[in-house]
């Protein structure tokens, strides 16, 4: 067989595979892309422009007059920097709230022995495949009784308490070596102090993994705060979105530049945190 | 010794409470009193206003079983999750494709991960105009591509058709799902196939073909088996944010699923027990579902 040849040939069909992935990724990304240019321009075009749309050609895909007033007109129409303030307050309250929590109680059921920690563990394992349904009925209930419906604090706090949180991190502390707290305790060092000292900073990869997935499920959450906010002043940015587009139903412009409005911030704080995300979702796939 | 060993542990105890204290609090309250409480309820009528809710049995889940309409729904959540084999078969191609030594992979991972990051309210709106019947860009491109082969092609009516708005729905939830979190557990499951079967493979002269079937299929089958499952569980229980948003349960209950029906009859309605019936009839679907789960993660996956 002629040496050459098959290297040749080989070398053809490499070549050959490349340019085959290429071209899948580029259509592919075309197709993931588009909605978002669409949005975009449509964002920025006049009202009247979007209803001629069937009449053109593909050059509607660029806006004629670039009409940034609709975003102003956004924050006009409803009270949009509100949102994003609830949006955040919320969110950040979660989020800080369910990983302390979390971790606390992580730690007492993977490190510290008292007595009925395997049943109370056990209890949390059981309702971890409760449909968050089963429970929303009642904790609103709950609510009403404690006067919290339309508070922030109905938005907060039954996010803070995660079952799954819990059990992720006490799954990551278990595969941590208990060496380093045993010359701690040794030294005279406090469960608090080894908790602090030991065992946040070396899990920062579980605890940046559940911050980043909690945030993500706090910000977009849509059913919740619809639930339990009533007042436009409370709204968050996904319910205050619905609420704006309940008052604009066919006005495309502005839906869209309220749209592109909620999904930059998310956008921005994702290009600064990219590796989070990847490795994040690699990490709770595992322990899943 | 022993004195100072018992001390030790009671102080251990206490610890492990203090730090369990605040979870658990919230745990008890929020999730497993909430738990009873809605079994509970599930046997009540209740429109919250009255005091107190009346007991009735079983009523609520003969009304809900006889209820031509919820089996209508249940239909409708089945049928959208055809969306999760597509877009699992989806997610698996695109991961074989990025799991090559090719460069700006990092740059499509974010392009394709971009639908998923955004997902929520803003997509849901953007995808309701995008299918408008008259201008939206969906049909816009079937009438554009139509004039290029020289056809007089019309896009349906979308979410505005019975026959038309589930798959509507489907496709959005594709492109939305597709280079997303399974996508990355594909990839990750890829990375993981050991390199020597791959050799093996080929010094038995098997095609890329063969080789996928061979050795990767039955590989990264705890990823796929995990996927479907959670999908599967998540599906159940799905639907609510994009039907509020696009098409209000509409046209004629078509896109109305299980949760969309709840949360009307727990918070539009206020039928608190019909809604808690609801609420448990799902909770039984789900608790099968991850039976399985556990059954096979149990007998047939090994790492």
């Amino acid at each position: 067989m002629d040496l050459e040849k098959v290297k040749r040939h080989h070398q053809r069909k490499q070549i050959f595979k490349k340019v085959f992935s290429y071209t899948f990724l580029i259509v592919g990304s075309i197709t993931m892309l588009a909605p978002f240019l669409w949005m975009v321009t449509t964002s920025l075009k006049n009202p009247g422009e979007v209803s001629a749309f069937t009449e053109s050609s593909w050059r509607d895909w660029i806006p004629v007059s670039f009409v940034w007033k609709n975003y102003a007109r956004v924050f006009q129409a409803v009270p949009f920097l509100r949102f994003y303030f609830n949006s955040i307050f919320v969110t950040v309250c979660t989020t800080v709230g369910q990983v302390a929590t979390s971790a606390m109680a992580a730690y007492a059921f993977a490190r510290l022995q008292f007595p009925g920690r395997d049943k109370i563990f056990f209890g949390y394992l059981a309702t971890m495949m409760v449909p968050g349904a089963v429970t929303m009925i009642p904790v609103f209930i709950l609510l009403r009784y404690l006067g919290w419906v339309d508070t922030y604090k109905a938005m907060i706090f039954p996010g803070i308490f995660s079952a799954y949180g819990t059990f992720m991190l006490r799954q990551f502390f278990l595969t941590m070596p208990r060496e380093l707290e045993d010359a701690a305790k040794i030294d005279g060092c406090s469960y608090f102090g080894i908790f602090w000292k030991i065992i946040l900073p070396l899990s920062k990869p579980a605890l940046a993994t559940l911050t980043t997935f909690t945030f993500m499920g706090s910000w977009m959450n849509f059913m919740w705060p619809l639930i339990v906010i009533n007042t436009h002043e409370k709204f968050t940015l996904p319910v205050g979105l619905s609420y704006f587009q309940d008052m604009y139903t066919t006005n495309y412009t502005l839906l869209m530049a309220g749209s592109m409005m909620m999904i930059l911030p998310i956008l921005i704080v994702f290009m600064f945190n990219q590796r989070f995300f990847v490795e994040g979702i690699k990490l709770a796939g595992l322990k899943g | 010794m022993k004195k100072w060993f018992r001390r030790n542990s009671v102080q251990e105890a206490i610890a492990g409470y203090t730090f369990l204290l605040p979870n658990l609090l919230g745990f008890i309250l929020f999730t497993s009193l909430p738990v009873l409480a809605s079994l509970l309820l599930s046997f009540m009528k209740w429109d919250l206003l009255s005091w107190p809710p009346r007991f009735v049995g079983f009523e609520n889940f003969i009304h809900l079983f006889q209820d031509p309409d919820f089996w209508k729904y249940c239909w409708n959540t089945v049928y959208l999750m055809m969306g999760i084999p597509l877009g699992m078969g989806g997610s698996l191609m695109l991961a074989l494709f990025m799991n090559q030594k090719l460069k700006g992979i990092v740059f499509f991972r974010t392009i394709y991960f971009l639908p998923t990051l955004c997902s929520g309210v803003a997509i849901f709106m953007l995808w309701r105009i995008m299918y408008n019947p008259e201008f939206g860009a969906i049909n816009t491109m079937i009438a554009k591509f139509g004039t290029m082969i020289g056809l007089n092609l019309q896009g349906p009516n979308w979410l505005n058709d019975e026959a038309w708005a589930k798959p509507a729905l489907i496709l959005m939830g594709v492109w939305q799902s597709i280079g997303g979190y399974n996508m990355i557990l594909y990839l990750a499951a890829l990375q993981g196939v050991p390199r020597e079967l791959y050799d093996a493979a080929e010094v038995d002269g098997a095609n890329s073909w063969q080789k996928f079937w061979a050795v990767t299929w039955p590989q990264i089958s705890p990823t796929t088996f995990f996927i479907a499952i959670m999908s599967v569980i998540g599906g159940f229980q799905g639907g609510f944010d994009s039907a509020r948003i696009m098409t209000g349960g509409g046209p004629n209950g078509s896109t109305t699923t299980i949760i969309y029906e709840l949360y009307n009859n727990a918070f539009v309605w206020y039928k608190m027990g019909y809604a808690a019936a609801i609420a448990w009839v799902l909770f039984v679907i789900v608790f099968i579902f991850t039976l399985l789960q556990w059954r096979f993660y149990g007998n047939k996956v090994h790492y």
